[in-house]
């Protein structure tokens, strides 16, 4: 894998724009050759067919979800930056649905979905989508920071590879306090290459605390292809630096995620510290919504090909064979999460505006003796 | 009222609430074993043990990150950074997570954490080493930050930080920690946060200033009182919340103004003092106000040249003399 590596930058390199891009993203079964072959059976690892039934709920929300949230912002509903997990829903439906709702998760920019799957109810992750007051972070967060206390969900954060040492802190808290919990990490790929990354390793794995790094590897730091970013292709080997358990999962297949994942948070419960994960994985969409799906850093035809492997159509096919969903009640639910997507944009749309006067409130927990908190005398 | 040092007074405050609330722990380089680069937390690990007295590898990043995470679901970190040199490093975590965490998740996460360290000139650490980072951090809504000058203030001060749901700034005076002085012994002592305190009276003109700098205005007002002035010195203590109403009163008080501050005056504390004054209290103007600050260079090695960079008695009592008309 070194080797071919070191063959694809020395290429990219002697060749005119236009071909580097299309020499920017690497065959997916070489991405996925840790994946052991399994068979349905096995994929399947015992799951209760309600359960199985709620992760393909999730993942179609999810879906449904954030088109509509295209929607709306092609609309002008929704400001700012705005980024879409489309193509990436197996990675968090899967790995949360491996631990408890009494542990948390903590994620990036990208966060919608993880907080759809952490329980904020959409109306409540669309109302803040829309900078209203019913928003899980009152309309003061936006699409990079949502938060939900009671969930355990502790938030989008909005720059690269910050989160990733807050997380090694609740982490250190769990331990702190003898909890049996842990807590899911997630970063993209580009974070890694961030010091922050590094410090929380070493220290992660230094205390042995019961932190689960998930590196969502999507391939694209914004429009920077992995390979031209990184001098090492396997995320999942920079773990080894720090003594750290580490594993590749196939971020296309919700069950994979779910099984790496699962083994990950056992051993984090029984106090094996943590585990990186690198969740082999492609966004169908742009970087945000000012990003155009393709055109400038990968092509048309990649992306059409990646979308060949739609980790909704391959659960939905795997159901199916299994008779655990048929077609029939796969479209019905289809109805219901598009049902859910509108009426979460309904409840924004009718939820009000943050009242201005909430402008200096909920910035200090405490008063001073004085009141005398904002320098600028408006308050 | 016992006599004793600026270190043992900050040694005291940990000690103290750590005693109190078990949610309190110390963190940072060399905090543990070592029993702290500066000696504050000197046998604190034997007292409470290593998961509550922790030595970090050398990553300010990613250990302040660490406590910002933890208070986010409850515990109190104290994060000790060798100095606040080294904290530039950490400076994302404290300014794009602890300061605005409570913020942009609409109220719903505290951030009891504490900051603390040294700051500000020793002798001849040169550039690197030898800087007051106060008003950088004081930008940011969302943060505290104190900056003890006397040992009771140390005590005081750091036992409020500790206590408080807000992630509170600590910046000790590297060249304080062996100043004696009477620090009360009571568990509950705390001097609360955003008020300012005056530690000279005085009806000719103001010299307000903090931490460190209040000794240099304090010899510089003993030297003007030979000369027949009286001066008043207002220590600030708090820079995050800032007392504006003890800046007026003192400014009402004696109608001239020299600021001093340890930092560079370009964006300083004094930069926002100045405008301050001009906009809420100008009419009580007898002169314009004047600073003293550090040399707008980075700090130099060599001792005369340290020297002529450092604020300085001789250049506080000169600005006196000049709003003075003298």
């Amino acid at each position: 894998m070194a080797d071919e590596n070191t063959q694809d930058i020395a290429h990219a390199e002697d060749q005119a724009p236009e071909a580097a891009v299309q020499e920017a993203a690497p065959d997916r079964e070489a991405m996925t050759a840790e994946k052991p072959a399994l068979s349905d059976e096995e994929r399947l690892q015992g799951l209760e067919p309600d359960k199985l039934r709620k992760m393909m709920y999730d993942m179609l929300l999810a879906r449904r979800f954030e088109e509509k949230v295209a929607e709306a912002y092609a609309l002008g509903k929704i400001g700012g930056f705005c980024h879409l997990y489309i193509g990436q829903e197996a990675v968090a439906v899967g790995a949360i649905h491996a631990q408890t709702p009494d542990d948390y998760v903590m994620t990036a920019y990208r966060e919608h979905v993880h907080a759809l799957q952490c329980g904020v109810t959409p109306g409540a992750v669309m109302a803040e989508l829309y900078g209203r007051a019913d928003g899980c972070s009152k309309g003061k967060g936006g699409s990079m920071h949502m938060f939900d206390a009671e969930k355990n969900y502790l938030g989008g954060h909005g720059i690269v590879g910050g989160q990733i040492p807050l997380a090694l802190g609740v982490a250190w808290k769990i331990k702190y306090r003898q909890e049996e919990r842990v807590i899911q990490v997630y970063c993209g790929e580009a974070a890694v290459n961030q010091g922050a990354f590094h410090e929380s390793l070493n220290m992660a794995a230094l205390w042995k605390v019961p932190m689960i790094l998930i590196v969502e590897n999507n391939r694209f730091g914004m429009g920077t292809a992995w390979e031209r970013a990184s001098s090492l292709y396997d995320i999942y080997q920079k773990a080894t630096a720090y003594a750290m358990p580490s594993a590749v999962a196939d971020g296309m297949d919700v069950l994979d995620m779910y099984r790496v994942t699962k083994e990950a948070v056992d051993r984090a419960r029984a106090g094996g510290g943590p585990t990186l994960i690198e969740a082999r994985t492609y966004r169908f969409v742009g970087h945000s919504m000012s990003d155009p799906v393709s055109g400038v850093y990968r092509t048309k035809e990649d992306v059409e090909k990646e979308k060949g492997n739609d980790p909704i159509r391959i659960f939905a096919d795997l159901l199916a064979r299994q008779n655990i969903l048929s077609q029939e009640e796969l479209e019905q639910m289809d109805e219901e999460v598009k049902r859910v997507s509108e009426e979460s944009a309904d409840f924004a749309e009718k939820s009000p505006e943050p009242a201005v006067d909430e402008l200096y409130t909920e910035i200090y927990a405490t008063e001073d003796v004085n009141g005398r908190l904002y320098f600028d005398g408006r308050r | 009222m016992a006599v004793i040092t600026y270190r043992e007074a900050l040694n005291q405050a940990l000690a103290e609430e750590m005693e109190r609330d078990p949610d309190v722990f110390l963190m940072g380089e060399e905090v543990g074993v070592y029993n702290g680069a500066y000696k504050v937390s000197k046998g604190l690990l034997e007292k409470f043990g290593e998961m509550r007295v922790v030595d970090t590898p050398i990553t300010e990043l990613g250990f302040a990150g660490l406590g910002v995470g933890a208070a986010m679901t409850g515990v109190r970190p104290v994060i000790e950074f060798m100095t606040w040199n080294f904290a530039i490093l950490a400076f994302d975590q404290i300014f794009n997570s602890a300061a605005k965490m409570r913020s942009m998740s609409g109220g719903q996460f505290k951030m009891p954490i504490t900051f603390r360290g040294p700051t500000g000139a020793a002798l001849q650490l040169a550039a690197q080493h030898s800087q007051a980072l106060e008003s950088q951090v004081a930008h940011y809504p969302g943060v505290k930050v104190v900056v003890p000058g006397t040992p009771a203030d140390a005590k005081g001060l750091l036992k409020a930080a500790i206590r408080d749901d807000d992630p509170v700034c600590v910046f000790e005076g590297e060249m304080l920690y062996n100043l004696k002085g009477e620090v009360p012994e009571d568990d509950d002592f705390i001097i609360p946060l955003g008020v300012a305190d005056l530690k000279r009276q005085g009806s000719d003109v103001s010299i307000i200033t903090h931490g460190k700098m209040i000794h240099v205005a304090l010899q510089a007002a003993a030297q003007l009182e030979k000369n027949g002035i009286d001066a008043e010195v207002l220590d600030l203590r708090s820079l995050r919340p800032l007392d504006t109403d003890a800046i007026l009163a003192t400014v009402a008080k004696t109608n001239r103004v020299v600021l001093l501050e340890e930092g560079w005056a370009f964006g300083g504390i004094t930069a926002t003092i100045a405008a301050l004054i001009q906009e809420e209290a100008f009419d009580h103007l007898d002169a314009p106000v004047l600073r003293v600050t550090q040399a707008d260079v980075p700090m130099p090695y060599a001792k005369a040249m340290e020297r002529a960079a450092k604020p300085s008695v001789e250049m506080v009592i000169q600005k006196v003399n000049q709003v003075l008309y003298r």
